[in-house]
């Protein structure tokens, strides 16, 4: 177990030098470094300075340590923007983005797993086509249409909930947070439901496909025939047994949310880190861009790695299987 | 014995081609007919955009800014009637979207052929040659993989910045993968038939082998996934430009139009952005039955 893990760890850690050595060679070796790290506003005698603060003006592989030094060190510049360091402008806008990601992956099961459930239990009634309808249109819709439409009926024509923005904030564990009051909830609402689409249409198939299988499973026709009732079965046995790769699906899944997040923070203005990626994008606040990179790749390594470890953990086999591979 | 039975002359079985057949399998679902007319309707009118709109509408001098913000249906000061509205320029929308959706089409249609072709290539080396070739390609699919599309193509934009070729290579980046691992899954499976070891037996090259022998058979998946793909470009292409890290403003496509409506969207006029939208997700929609029929037809374990 303990070498699985470190191996595991290894190729982890591949994974996030292989991007910082893509990040540097798409910045330093293809683009113009004075250009992306240096504002464009900035006097000749501040680029001089700047440049040979970041070492600019030495070669290339030289250029590279640095990098690498300043990237262990988590410094990635300052935003031309904010001033302040890019990484510190990112992490202030991380709780809005998980708040959103959480809260929408939390709708997500909450109706998915009912739908797919029925979706399975009738796949041939109306109700049953009718979900799985939905589901495509879910996943083949692009996100910033579906969150369009979503502003057009309920913020534009029937005035039920605001169009975006974050509203109102509390203080929870040093973090502002919007749901805990009503204002916040109410801005919460349409950006979280747009983000959780995608994954619901993904959990209804899964949870349908389970569903079929498991209905047809020996257990299923014994606890039947030992007189339990229809919904016992259901909500004990059958949800029982589905929710296992509903929720690996959707622990591996976060990290595609807070990407995902990018298009319905911008549909949405809702202020968390995709936001800022775009925003600093069209501002060519380019320290900020990279420390968002580097950010994502580290949080996706990191659930991978995590998930890999459980299923570890949980499933003999794949431990056996490591094993049998040394 | 002298009355030896005739042998029954071999049933003169109608010849269906098997392209026929796939064909009429094809045609027996209403639904992936009415997607395919509405693609064919969509890809004409996409190509012959110049010819057939009513005013081409990033010619500023067939703009009249009198005519800005006009709702569906209203009639211009020289008596054309707008049938889907006009911008805040007084750009017939019925055009504009024409020509946004000549571009997406344009952009989708480039970046999953080339993507095609360089999965492809790629997917049947990993398979015939195995090893070495086979761990390294398929490790940089499966990390690729394991980030979302839409991800992998913002942070390639915003390296290389905008503009419709870099738009077109960041969609091939993403799309690839998916195109490698599809061949190769096939056309392992197709190494080990008896055909591949004889036409090597005749002393043809690897590449012809792979190319000419191997790479044909196992096109019916990939044709499924390609399709599919389309409908999926189209989709990022649009989120792109949305974000504003797609195409250039003076080429818009659907993405950048519904964008350019999204500010007035607020304010009521609602068709700047909609019609776009509808157009938008009519491409798609129309896309993924089409596509969904042929993996029904083209999938032999799914023949009745």
């Amino acid at each position: 177990m303990v070498a699985y893990l470190l191996r595991r760890l290894g190729q982890s850690l591949l994974a996030v030098i292989a991007m910082a050595v893509l990040v540097f060679i798409g910045v330093y070796a293809i683009g113009n470094p004075v250009d992306i790290l240096i504002n464009p506003e900035a006097t000749e005698r501040q680029r001089l300075e700047v440049m040979e603060r970041m070492g600019l003006d030495r070669p290339l592989w030289e250029q590279f340590w640095v990098y690498f030094g300043n990237l262990l060190q988590g410094d990635f510049g300052r935003s031309f923007v904010y001033g302040e360091s890019a990484m510190s402008v990112i992490l202030q806008r991380l709780p809005a983005t998980m708040e959103l990601a959480l809260f929408a992956l939390v709708l997500a099961i909450v109706f998915g797993v009912p739908l797919g459930v029925i979706a399975g239990l009738k796949p041939d009634t109306i109700t049953g086509r009718s979900i799985m309808a939905g589901s495509i249109l879910g996943f083949s819709l692009p996100n910033f249409w579906q969150g369009l439409m979503m502003i057009l009926i309920f913020a534009v024509f029937l005035g039920w909930l605001p169009a975006g923005g974050r509203g109102q904030t509390t203080e929870f564990l040093g973090m502002r947070v919007s749901f805990l009051n009503a204002d916040g909830l109410k801005h919460m609402i349409l950006p979280a439901i747009n983000l959780a689409l995608f994954k619901m249409a993904l959990v209804i198939r899964l949870a349908r496909a389970g569903t079929r299988e498991v209905m047809m499973q020996d257990y299923i026709k014994f606890a039947r025939a030992k007189g339990l009732s229809y919904r016992r079965v259901v909500f004990v046995h059958v949800l029982k047994n589905i929710m296992i790769p509903v929720v690996t699906i959707l622990g591996l899944e976060l990290g595609s949310m807070i990407a995902f997040a990018v298009v319905t923070e911008t549909v949405f203005a809702w202020p968390g880190m995709g936001k800022l990626l775009i925003d600093s994008i069209n501002r060519l606040d380019r320290p900020v861009i990279v420390a968002y990179l580097m950010l994502i790749v580290f949080l996706f390594v990191l659930i991978n790695f995590l998930v890999d470890l459980l299923y570890s953990a949980l499933d003999p086999r794949v431990r056996l299987a490591q094993r049998g591979a040394q | 014995m002298t009355d030896i039975p005739n042998p029954t002359p071999p049933q003169k079985a109608k010849a269906i081609s098997p392209l026929r057949a796939s064909m009429l399998d094809f045609a027996a679902s209403p639904l992936a007919m009415i997607g395919l007319f509405v693609m064919l309707v969509m890809a004409l009118s996409a190509i012959f955009a110049p010819w057939i709109t009513p005013q081409n509408p990033y010619d500023l001098s067939q703009l009249s800014i009198m005519d800005n913000n006009m709702p569906p249906g209203s009639q211009s000061f020289t008596g054309q009637t707008y049938w889907l509205g006009t911008d805040p320029q007084g750009r017939d929308m019925l055009s504009a979207i024409i020509y946004g959706l000549r571009m997406s089409l344009m952009v989708a249609v480039t970046a999953t052929l080339c993507a095609l072709a360089i999965g492809m290539a790629m997917g049947i080396m990993a398979a015939y040659f195995g090893g070495r070739i086979d761990t390294l390609i398929m490790r940089v699919v499966d990390l690729q993989l394991s980030f979302p599309a839409i991800l992998v193509a913002l942070i390639l934009l915003a390296i290389l910045g905008k503009g419709v070729d870099k738009v077109i290579i960041a969609l091939v980046i993403v799309q690839w993968a998916y195109y490698a691992r599809t061949v190769r899954g096939s056309a392992l499976v197709e190494r080990q038939r008896d055909y591949i070891a004889a036409a090597r037996g005749l002393g043809l090259g690897h590449a012809r082998v792979m190319f000419r022998h191997l790479l044909p058979n196992t096109l019916p998946p990939l044709i499924v996934v390609a399709t599919v793909q389309i409908a999926q470009a189209i989709a990022l292409e649009a989120t792109l430009s949305f974000l504003g890290v797609g195409v250039p403003v003076t080429e818009p496509s659907l993405g950048l139009l519904i964008a350019n409506g999204y500010s007035y969207l607020l304010s009521g006029a609602y068709w700047i952005s909609v019609y776009p939208g509808i157009a938008l997700l009519v491409a798609i929609i129309a896309i993924n039955l089409v596509g969904d029929q042929l993996r029904d037809v083209l999938n032999p374990r799914l023949r009745r």
